[in-house]
């Protein structure tokens, strides 16, 4: 497999010495190309790349990144991310990349496009919802769309989702029940799903816990002898944990069938990406031995490509890869955030021009794909889901019995929560109206 | 029945524990051509193979974040944390995963995982390495907490605590492990179950709760006690949560005092919950105050100063003068050669 390190230092050289972008173009066209040849014959490509490692390596050592000049080139300026469709709407081609959604029809990319509606109407009708008062908090995805609908439509029934709590898209591919999404936000539930239900943990709020998980369950998928992948979704902000990092080294060392599914959304809450990375998020999994892709994460396409090859390499004993999404919070980090006291001027506009609905709209319409009749379907959907959910939540019962407190604590009886259950019970009973 | 070290029947218990159920795996640093530092792992990798019992990275959360996605996938891990002060790196996902997964999910995912740990001091060894933590777990709803303190319990336990459903913290007394003892592996239906304490003195002027590496000590209290004319219950509490009060409470009724003894610094600790509880159930049966013989609210001192930390009989004995309403040195008394 091209390995992240290769692409890390080149990228590290021509950084540095400031090449002219074409230099960069050369160098991602040969990164397609190594792709390439990767699908075709892995075993020996691996081989090839080896050296071609060690020969960039040797040729680099003695000038680092650390030692060069400083560069005003953002990294999220970097040319070297898959990209299938242009934020104009135009469908580019990439020879690594291409063959791994060359059978995705335009009626599927139409499907595609209908998710992302969906959820970003759902994310809407969420945050509606907050300020009506019948959730307490909501952490918008706006923006997001892309990375989450094109990773979780790749996956298989029997693939297993590790997330975080904003992949409410994500767990609307795995057909989560609205009513069980909303529980958590409606303060009634400390989880809103039966994971085995739908294969998909429910999400883990402390920041980068579920990596560990993931790469736990993949392991056992490993030892039932069966080809189902876990996958852990995370932010930028969580690449900073150590639960992620030893994901990492115990994903590798284990060569555990596991996808690291990062969005780098640009903040962690108010701080940037370059507080939790100084170069790509992605430049890091090669450190651990894991291949990693940076993709635009709001290109639908390019997401699924990279999600089915990584998907691939786990299902045929290849382990764990990387995957950095990149992509923009477009929303606060939940409603009770404002992003008006952090966010750049500019930013919004400048990633609202590579929307990740309106680029595939475009594509779409210079098609003859999304006529009239098939965008007021999609439409109609969107609002019929919002309404569904919306009426899922009201129905969701706010007045919870007190004696609920004491369920699910464990699974076998505990004296001493027994005890204080029974005594709190009595209490109950105390008042006028209660029951011994 | 057969002789057997601590340490040798923790291992027995293990290797019962994987032949019985395929879903068993062992996972820790050092535990598999090492046999782990201790030798608790000796010969298990070899005979069931380095998927059943994984050498780890050697990182604590990993270990215990690891486990919890296993478990997800229904195996039951038993983590090994090399030594108690090694323990926090994991705590994030022993408290904030383990912990509160069976509750966040109202049952639906079961944790099921063991994580051993050799606690306590006495060994002479270096800063980290003979902490008593145990407080902290009693302390996290959804674990339960026990630690044995002879070989037949330590094989015993370890199989329970695998079998059972909810996370189990397990501490081994390190400076026991060597303490032998007849072990028989044939657990009946009158086994002991894994939350309930055991008498194992029988006394009528003072109970003394202890568990783990302390339950020794305390018997070498009663038998001095008793030169001195005074009758000392030694109770083995053996899980910490929960707390089998039951047992406590129907000793101090008979006895109506009470002295708890660990080798972990005073406040906050289990001794305190001990003596509230007892106070709570048995206050009209109490003659005195109960005493707590424990460790200082000072960081685990070096080598050369843990005799003056750990509890030991001399301690206890004063214990049981000042609960017996004795001269103590409390009271000013002196001891003479």
């Amino acid at each position: 497999m091209p390995d992240r390190a290769e692409c890390a230092v080149l990228a590290g050289v021509v950084v540095r010495i400031g090449y002219r972008r074409y230099r960069l173009k050369d160098f991602w066209q040969r990164r397609q190309m190594l792709w390439a040849a990767a699908i075709q014959t892995p075993a020996e490509h691996e081989r090839k790349l080896r050296v071609t490692v060690s020969t960039i390596h040797e040729h680099t050592k003695t000038e680092t990144l650390a030692d060069g000049p400083e560069t005003d080139l953002h990294p999220s300026q970097l040319e070297d991310i898959v990209q299938l469709i242009s934020p104009e709407g135009v469908r580019t081609e990439s020879p690594g990349f291409d063959p791994w959604v060359a059978d995705v029809t335009d009626d599927q990319l139409v499907d595609l496009y209908q998710d992302m509606v969906v959820i970003r109407r759902i994310d809407t009708e969420a945050i509606a919802l907050q300020r009506q008062g019948e959730l307490a908090l909501w952490a918008p995805l706006l923006g997001q769309e892309a990375a989450q609908i094109g990773s979780g439509r790749a996956l298989r029934k029997d693939d297993f989702v590790f997330s975080s709590y904003r992949d409410n898209g994500v767990a609307y591919t795995r057909g989560v029940d609205f009513g069980d999404m909303l529980k958590v936000w409606r303060g009634i539930a400390s989880a809103g799903w039966d994971p085995y239900a739908i294969n998909m943990a429910t999400p883990a709020v402390i920041i980068g816990a579920q990596t560990l998980h993931a790469t736990g369950y993949a392991l056992g998928c490993t030892y039932d002898g069966v080809d189902s992948v876990a996958i852990s979704y995370f932010g930028d902000g969580a690449t900073s944990q150590g639960d992620v990092n030893e994901a990492m080294v115990f994903a590798s060392s284990f060569q555990a069938p596991v996808i690291f599914f990062c969005q780098n959304n640009q903040w962690a809450i108010s701080e940037p990406v370059r507080l939790q990375a100084h170069r790509h998020i992605s430049d890091r999994a090669p450190g651990f031995g894991i291949p990693s892709i940076r993709v635009d994460g709001n290109d639908v396409l390019a997401v699924m490509a990279a999600t089915r090859i990584a998907l691939d390499r786990a299902r045929r004993g290849g382990g764990p890869t990387f995957i950095e999404a990149v992509t923009y919070r477009m929303g606060p980090h939940t409603t009770s955030d404002d992003p008006k006291r952090y966010r750049p001027a500019g930013d919004l506009e400048e990633w609202g021009r590579k929307d990740p609905i309106s680029r595939l709209g475009r594509l779409l319409e210079s098609r003859g794909a999304l006529s009239d009749e098939v965008a007021k379907r999609v439409q109609e959907k969107a609002d019929a889901v919002a309404r569904e959910m919306r009426a899922a939540c009201i129905a969701l019962d706010k007045e919870l019995d007190p004696m609920m407190l004491f369920d699910g604590v464990y699974e076998e009886p505990h004296s001493g929560l027994e005890r204080q259950k029974s005594q709190y019970a009595a209490y109950l009973a105390s008042f006028e109206g209660g029951t011994a | 029945m057969t002789q057997m070290t601590l340490g040798g029947a923790i291992n027995s218990g293990l290797r019962r524990a994987l032949a019985d159920d395929d879903k068993v795996v062992l996972l820790g640093e050092d535990i598999g051509k090492l046999g782990g530092v201790f030798r608790v792992t000796d010969k298990l990798q070899e005979e069931f193979g380095p998927r059943r019992v994984m050498d780890s990275p050697l990182a604590e959360a990993g270990i215990i974040g690891t486990a919890v996605g296993l478990a997800f996938r229904g195996y039951r891990p038993v983590c090994e944390i090399q030594f108690d002060g090694f323990i926090y790196p994991g705590f994030d996902q022993i408290v904030a995963q383990v912990a509160k997964l069976h509750y966040r999910t109202r049952g639906k995912v079961k944790m099921p995982i063991t994580i051993r740990v050799p606690f306590g001091g006495g060994i002479g060894a270096v800063e980290h390495h003979s902490e008593s933590p145990e407080a902290y777990f009693a302390h996290t709803a959804g674990l339960r907490v026990v630690s044995c303190s002879n070989p037949q319990d330590a094989h015993t336990m370890i199989r329970q605590a695998i079998a059972c459903d909810d996370p189990v913290l397990f501490f081994e007394p390190k400076r026991r492990y060597w303490l032998k003892g007849e072990v028989s592996e044939d657990l009946g239906a009158d086994t002991l179950p894994m939350g309930s304490a055991r008498v194992v003195t029988e006394g009528t002027d003072v109970t003394l709760a202890a568990y783990g590496p302390l339950v020794p000590t305390a018997m070498d209290a009663a038998a001095a006690a008793a030169d001195d004319g005074i009758s000392v219950e030694v109770i083995d509490l053996r899980s910490l949560s929960p707390i089998d009060f039951s047992t406590v409470e129907k000793s101090v009724r008979k006895t109506g005092r009470l002295i708890v003894t660990h080798e972990a610094a005073q406040s906050g600790g289990i001794g305190a919950e001990v003596a509230a509880a007892v106070t709570e159930r048995c206050f009209d049966w109490l003659e005195a105050a109960p005493a707590r013989v424990t460790g200082f609210d000072t960081p685990y001192p070096p080598a050369a100063l843990e005799e003056a930390f750990l509890p030991d009989l001399d301690r206890l004995l004063d214990a049981v003068d000042r609960v017996m309403g004795r001269r103590n040195s409390l009271t000013g008394w002196k001891a003479t050669a």
